[in-house]
């Protein structure tokens, strides 16, 4: 009886989850349809939409108009720089604040958090103008450095956070053994924290991936990632569905495969030291 | 023989370095339409001709206004030519944010240039913005639905009463056929764009000579009355969310028998590649009501030149070049005459290669003409636009409004609650910006 009533709950709980999994995968779905559909088809109602013809027609035409390489390069360059330049200043900050920490710490850790409640067109004004000064708009460098500071303190959280389920007394073996404040860090917290920084590391490139904001506005031709490319294909005028989103299809592709790829790692380390 | 090798070498080199010197690279911010499409694609021509080259930035309308927007208020100078609207270009030209654009030589002839398109892109008569295409509002409709009901079209303004009188009889929503389709979509520049000149037609004005908002008027409420009915009762359900695209779509698709819309959407619904109504449609002016005066909108898309610009020489070269009448010629031979840039140039009228291809030509023609951006309105009133308000301020309060009336059209509020509502934003908003006390 009692394995009656469970079966049932699983049942309804697996009925839910995916109910919940395909309702958020569904516009990624639709879009993907919408890709290999005409112009004039995309528009029509959904019963319509899946009995039309597929082409691709959209996609020869988005190949054809846009460099996608280039915003390819520029995106995959955004996301992996300001990640790792990011993990570069959030490793020692994090174990500053996992192992020694001071009577602050809490606060500095709430006050980062506090910076991504700024909306960003608060200070896009001031950015603009330094950008402008030091040469750094419509770089690649310039948005490496922007995307690393406004995801730097999710990834100091989440590795202060990772840091702090490892043992200190491990780090003081290692001290009592003559390891210098590098090699702690390098031979002893790392390997350790690795399944965390990976899903850090993961997560960041995502974010950085999809940053639209800063993206848009400090870009203009030369350093304009995929964001931009799919900023691209919205027309005020006419039917741009169809090209729209296989724009998007193509912009999101590789990101969505490393996330196919690497799911296991994002979600052990997403839910590190959770069922502790 | 070495020592001459060398010296030819060097001398190749100075000469491809001098060479270099001369070609410059502009950076171009447009938006995503046909126009500008075809206009990227015979780029490579100038480009050729000229030795410079172009970087091109496309981007979604609302994204470029705010990021050109940003860009010319810093000085950053990222763009060298934009692609602004007649909305932008007067108030843009007015403070100096735009090169002034009166010297592109005796070539390009400024007189071919219809006259409400210089004045509309013009500010205390110098012009800022070079036209690429222009555009009004007319009425498309069903040629053989008119026919099938015994409906004779008509050859001159219509009212909006008989309006909704021919939407009434061809109202057939079981077989598909909705009366009427007209913007519904929040937005100054889409309900609003049709709303603005209903709204002359029926006598009302956005602002009386004192700049006090006159929304809550008795001429706007029988002006956005009437549009809340004539949907509700012979528009497409769920009209609150269709804007130029989806009527276009609609429309194109067969399912409206007339629509008032864009003179420049023509083109689209005459190639029977993309309009399965193509044979079957035919125009006439957009309504009016106690007057004729404001009862079309007008809109160019237009090319500028930021002051913040490094290269305005190159700039000015390829504006030159791209709203030319030859220009116009060369779309016209290589992409088909119905896609040439419509509505700027008296020589695209003049040309028969245009007119037999667009059938269209001389109504589009005469609504531009009738569009009078400086005399709209049935009373007098201190600002320029017929569909907007040229003014910065137009914009906040165009979208404002524009989201009341599309939630009265929804059902979810009463006309008379929107436009209390529009006139207490209207009047906050004036008041902060110093127009009023």
């Amino acid at each position: 009886m009692a394995r009656a009533v469970t079966n049932r709950r699983k049942a309804i709980n697996t009925t839910i989850g995916w109910t919940i999994g395909l309702l958020m995968f569904f516009p990624i779905l639709w879009i993907l349809i919408l890709s290999f559909k005409s112009e004039v088809d995309a528009i029509r109602g959904p019963l319509e939409v899946l009995s039309a013809d597929w082409t691709l027609e959209s996609y020869a035409a988005v190949q054809a108009r846009s460099d996608y390489f280039k915003h390819f390069l520029n995106s995959v360059t955004i996301a992996v720089g300001s990640t790792f330049l990011g993990l570069l200043v959030a490793i020692p900050a994090a174990w500053a604040m996992a192992f020694v920490p001071g009577k602050q710490t809490k606060n500095v850790l709430m006050w980062m958090l506090s910076t991504k409640m700024l909306p960003p067109v608060g200070v896009l004004i001031p950015i603009y103008l330094i950008f402008r000064d030091v040469g750094l708009l419509d770089t690649r460098l310039g948005l490496v450095i922007v995307l690393m500071l406004i995801n730097l303190p999710i990834i100091i959280w989440m590795l202060y956070t990772y840091f702090r389920e490892i043992p200190g007394e491990i780090l003081e073996a290692a001290r009592m053994d003559g390891a210098s404040l590098r090699d702690e860090v390098l031979y002893v917290l790392t390997p350790m924290a690795i399944p965390g920084m990976a899903s850090t590391v993961l997560l960041n490139i995502i974010l950085a991936w999809n940053e639209a904001f800063w993206t848009l506005n400090l870009t203009a031709a030369k350093a304009a990632p995929l964001t931009a490319f799919i900023a691209s294909y919205s027309s005020p005028e006419g039917l741009f569905y169809a090209k729209l989103s296989a724009a998007s299809v193509m912009a999101i592709a590789p990101i969505l495969i490393m996330g196919w790829f690497s799911q296991k790692q994002l979600v052990r380390g997403l839910t590190f030291g959770a069922v502790k | 023989m070495k020592l001459k090798s060398a010296l030819l070498a060097a001398s190749a080199l100075v000469s491809v370095t001098a060479t270099a010197a001369h070609a410059d690279e502009i950076t171009i911010a447009t938006v995503n339409n046909s126009d500008m499409i075809i206009m990227q694609e015979l780029s490579s021509q100038w480009e050729e001709q000229t030795g410079h080259t172009i970087d091109w930035v496309v981007l979604e309308e609302n994204v470029l206004r705010q990021r050109v927007t940003t860009d010319i208020a810093t000085g950053s100078g990222s763009f060298d030519i934009i692609t602004i609207g007649a909305y932008e270009a007067p108030i843009w030209g007015a403070q100096d944010w735009l090169v002034a654009l009166d010297d592109l030589g005796d070539a390009y002839d400024y007189d071919d240039i219809f006259e409400p398109v210089r004045n509309g892109l013009s500010a205390d008569g110098t012009l800022f913005a070079v036209p690429f295409y222009a555009e009004s509002s007319f009425t498309f409709y069903r040629t053989d639905l008119f026919e099938a009901a015994g409906i004779a079209p008509p050859t001159e303004q219509i009212t909006y009463e008989d309006f909704a009188e021919i939407a009434a009889q061809l109202h057939d929503p079981d077989n598909g056929i909705f009366g009427t389709c007209q913007r519904g979509k929040a937005g100054w520049g889409e309900n609003m764009a049709f709303v603005g000149p209903m709204v002359n037609a029926f006598g009302g004005q956005w602002f009386d000579m004192d700049w006090n908002p006159t929304i809550d008027s008795p001429e706007w409420h029988a002006a956005i009355t009437y549009y809340v009915d004539l949907m509700n009762n012979y528009g497409p359900p769920g009209a609150s969310a269709n804007g130029h695209n989806e009527n276009r779509a609609l429309f194109a698709d067969g399912r409206c028998a007339t629509w008032v819309d864009a003179t420049s959407a023509a083109g689209y619904i005459y190639n029977p590649d993309e309009s399965s109504v193509a044979d079957t449609t035919g125009f006439f002016q957009a309504p009016m009501q106690v007057t004729d005066k404001g009862t079309g909108w007008f809109w160019a898309w237009a090319l500028a030149i930021p002051t913040s610009s490094q290269n305005v020489d190159v700039a000015k070269e390829f504006l030159a070049w791209s709203t030319s009448a030859d220009y116009v010629t060369l779309v016209g031979e290589t992409k088909g005459w119905v896609a040439a840039p419509p509505g700027t140039r008296q020589s695209t009228y003049d040309n028969p290669a245009y007119t037999e291809a667009a059938p269209f030509a001389d109504t589009v023609l005469n609504s531009i003409l009738a569009a009078n951006p400086a005399d709209a309105t049935l009373n007098p009133v201190p600002y320029t636009g017929v569909q907007f308000v040229a003014i910065p301020e137009f914009q906040g309060i165009g979208n404002y409004v524009g989201q009341q009336i599309a939630a009265a059209l929804a059902g979810q509020q009463s006309v008379d609650e929107a436009l209390a509502n529009s006139q207490a934003f209207a009047e906050r908003e004036m008041t902060r910006a110093g127009y009023i006390e």
